[in-house]
């Protein structure tokens, strides 16, 4: 099962399973990610060792995806 | 320059935004900056040395007044590196659990090693393009090519009770998304002599400045692509 994960204050909290042959889980995946893209959190997947990206919209096929907040200099 | 793993972003890191009157960091930015900051210290120190010399030439009696001078001639960069070895002090801890999940999650995203270092030294090693990372907790440390110099960055994830392994996970994966961009969101505390920041960072996390330092050097044809942590070990 993918996973959708957002870093809080917990260490993080799964939002959402999802498996692409089963579209009810996938479309609330996407519901889940949107909701936080709307709060304000971003997406990223990684993409190999060294290797993140940001996106945009749920990426399906990933099998992890994390949200976290903005970044910006102290 | 160090080869690393960190690919050219498939696009901007979208923090860049919130700074767009900033020159995107890249190579010669740095490099130029490098050179200011060099021109910046001299200025400090070259007219105290100078003045600690003519007063002695002047009149022998003016030693202690020299030394006073020579005093503020070493002081002045070294608070300057003080100021760039506290953005990778570490903040106060949260949670145990919470702790514990995202060191978990950051072990997951660099590596065991890597993990174990941020256990033992609370950084990071992340070998980029513009040279090797080393993250904290609300800050950053960049050790160019060569190992000789190192930018000291004020960055941090925009929420404070993240426990500490997250605000990691945080820049990491900003750093992997757009390193560039990553170099001009953040804020250029110090940049200086390794040697500097290294007396002015706390004692456990010297042996990662050490190793970054080693990475730094151009690296044999066995370590190109090869993840920091493994490089580094």
């Amino acid at each position: 099962m993918a996973r959708l994960i957002r870093m809080d204050q917990t260490g993080h909290t799964t939002l959402a399973e999802w498996s692409a042959s089963d579209e009810a889980s996938v479309q609330e995946a996407v519901q889940a990610f949107r909701t936080e893209l709307d709060r304000g959190y971003y997406g990223v997947v990684t993409t190999g060792p060294g290797h993140a990206e940001m996106v945009r919209q749920l990426p399906v096929d990933a099998d992890l995806v994390i949200m976290r907040r903005p970044i910006a200099g102290g | 320059m160090v080869a690393g793993p960190l690919a050219a972003p498939a696009e901007v890191l979208p923090e860049v935004a919130a700074v767009h009157w900033r020159p995107r960091a890249d190579d010669a930015k740095l490099r130029r900056d490098a050179r200011l900051w060099t021109a910046a210290t001299a200025a400090h120190v070259v007219p105290f040395v100078g003045t600690a010399i003519g007063l002695v030439l002047l009149e022998p009696l003016a030693a202690p007044v020299s030394l006073i001078a020579l005093a503020k001639a070493w002081i002045i960069p070294e608070l300057y590196a003080a100021r760039g070895g506290n953005v990778v002090r570490a903040k106060a801890r949260g949670d145990e659990a919470a702790e514990r999940t995202a060191l978990g999650l950051l072990g997951d995203l660099v590596g065991h090693a890597e993990r174990e270092r941020a256990a033992q030294t609370g950084l990071v090693l992340e070998r980029g393009r513009l040279g090797v990372w080393l993250l904290a907790e609300a800050g950053a440390l960049l050790v160019r090519p060569g190992g000789r110099r190192v930018f000291c960055y004020c960055v941090r994830a925009a929420d404070p009770d993240l426990p500490s392994g997250d605000r990691i996970a945080h820049l990491l994966l900003a750093l992997r998304a757009d390193e560039e961009g990553f170099a001009t969101v953040a804020n250029v505390a110090f940049a200086g002599a390794r040697w500097r920041v290294r007396r002015r960072i706390p004692a456990p996390m010297r042996p990662a400045l050490d190793a970054a330092a080693r990475l730094s050097v151009e690296p044999g044809p066995g370590d190109l692509g090869r993840p920091a942590h493994e490089a580094a070990a």
